[in-house]
């Protein structure tokens, strides 16, 4: 049994080769890009909008919506990012109800890729949002002495983002395969409509996860900002105990 | 015995043994978060979708506790790399 689809080479030319990752991977974005470019290229602002577009309005809002809750910031600047991970992956993950096709996060090597996106992300929206020297002090917050912590958290941060995916969709795979030898008849199927659920949700959490990690290193200013002001608010509470009583 | 059969049984042995140690843990941990965060959600219903978005979040990462065990298991299982490396040696 295979462990994962890499070794399976559909086209060799020298050192180039095409294994089945690749080819899946591409199948999806070619999915997502003739989708959007088809729903894309007759929007409407008028009372009546086609389906397609109304599909994509509630995905596209749900987003915003989510991203503005968890990072509590305008999400302009994040969703093109953030939204661009949670549509593939949700779509990788969900195409496995179609015959004949794997999940291209059933390979680490996809997950790591798009773990390794998400690193160079956090500094790149950190040191726009707050400038070079702005981000970078904050792995010197709270002493000097977190700074190796803060890189040791980046990288087992990246490796778990990378891990849980493959794992979640490569366990999928794996269940389906055994109960298919020990108990083919109905279960098979009722483990693959949980493999469609932890699928999403696999998706949902590396989004937030994201998310969270983005708004963590541009969020330090404000966060700083916020702790002087409760120091403001204290003789006001002093001042309304008397008119309790 | 030899080390081909030492490392199949010590394999096998290890994968049984990380999944089953490696699931208590994250077993309890879940059933303590769906606990707290329910208490929660009935003392303030308005909070709900707050609450089961991070208790998601939550539950996915002491989830992937588990998932690395069954990573670790699936490697020594199907991808060993010391069984790969005797059975090269033997057969070359």
């Amino acid at each position: 049994m295979e462990i994962s689809l890499d070794s399976l080479v559909l086209w060799r030319w020298g050192p180039v080769l095409l294994n089945a990752t690749i080819l899946y991977t591409w199948l999806v974005m070619a999915l997502l890009v003739l989708v959007s470019w088809l729903v894309t290229r007759k929007l409407s602002t008028g009372a009546r909008i086609s389906k397609w577009q109304n599909l994509l309005e509630v995905l596209v809002a749900g987003m915003r919506e989510q991203i503005r809750q968890i990072s509590q910031e305008e999400p302009g600047p994040y969703l093109p990012f953030i939204g661009t991970l949670f549509i593939f992956i949700s779509v990788a993950n969900l195409l496995a109800v179609v015959p004949g096709y794997h999940p291209p996060t059933d390979s680490l090597s996809t997950t790591a890729a798009l773990a390794l996106c998400v690193l160079v992300a956090v500094p790149v929206y950190g040191i726009a949002q707050q400038g070079l020297g702005g981000y970078l002090r904050h792995y010197l917050r709270p002493t000097v002495l977190m700074l190796p912590f803060h890189i040791l958290s980046e990288m087992t941060r990246t490796l778990a983002l990378a891990v849980r995916l493959f794992g979640n969709v490569m366990s999928g795979a794996m269940i389906g395969a055994i109960l298919l030898a020990v108990a083919p008849l109905f279960f098979p199927l009722i483990m693959q409509l949980l493999e469609l659920l932890i699928g999403q949700v696999q998706a949902f959490i590396f989004a937030v996860l994201a998310t969270v990690y983005i708004a963590s290193a541009t969020q330090a200013h404000a966060e700083r900002k916020e702790a002087a002001s409760p120091g403001a608010g204290a003789p006001n509470r002093v001042g309304d105990q008397p008119k309790e009583d | 015995m030899s080390a081909v059969e030492i490392i199949g049984i010590v394999s096998i042995i290890m994968a049984g043994l990380t999944i089953a140690l490696g699931s208590i843990g994250p077993a309890l941990a879940q059933g303590r978060a769906i606990t707290q965060a329910l208490a929660a959600m009935a003392q303030q219903p308005d909070e709900a979708a707050t609450i089961a978005r991070t208790l998601f979040v939550g539950l996915a990462m002491i989830e992937s506790l588990a998932i690395y065990c069954l990573v670790v298991a699936m490697i020594l299982i199907y991808a060993n790399p010391f069984w790969n490396y005797v059975i090269a040696k033997a057969g070359g």
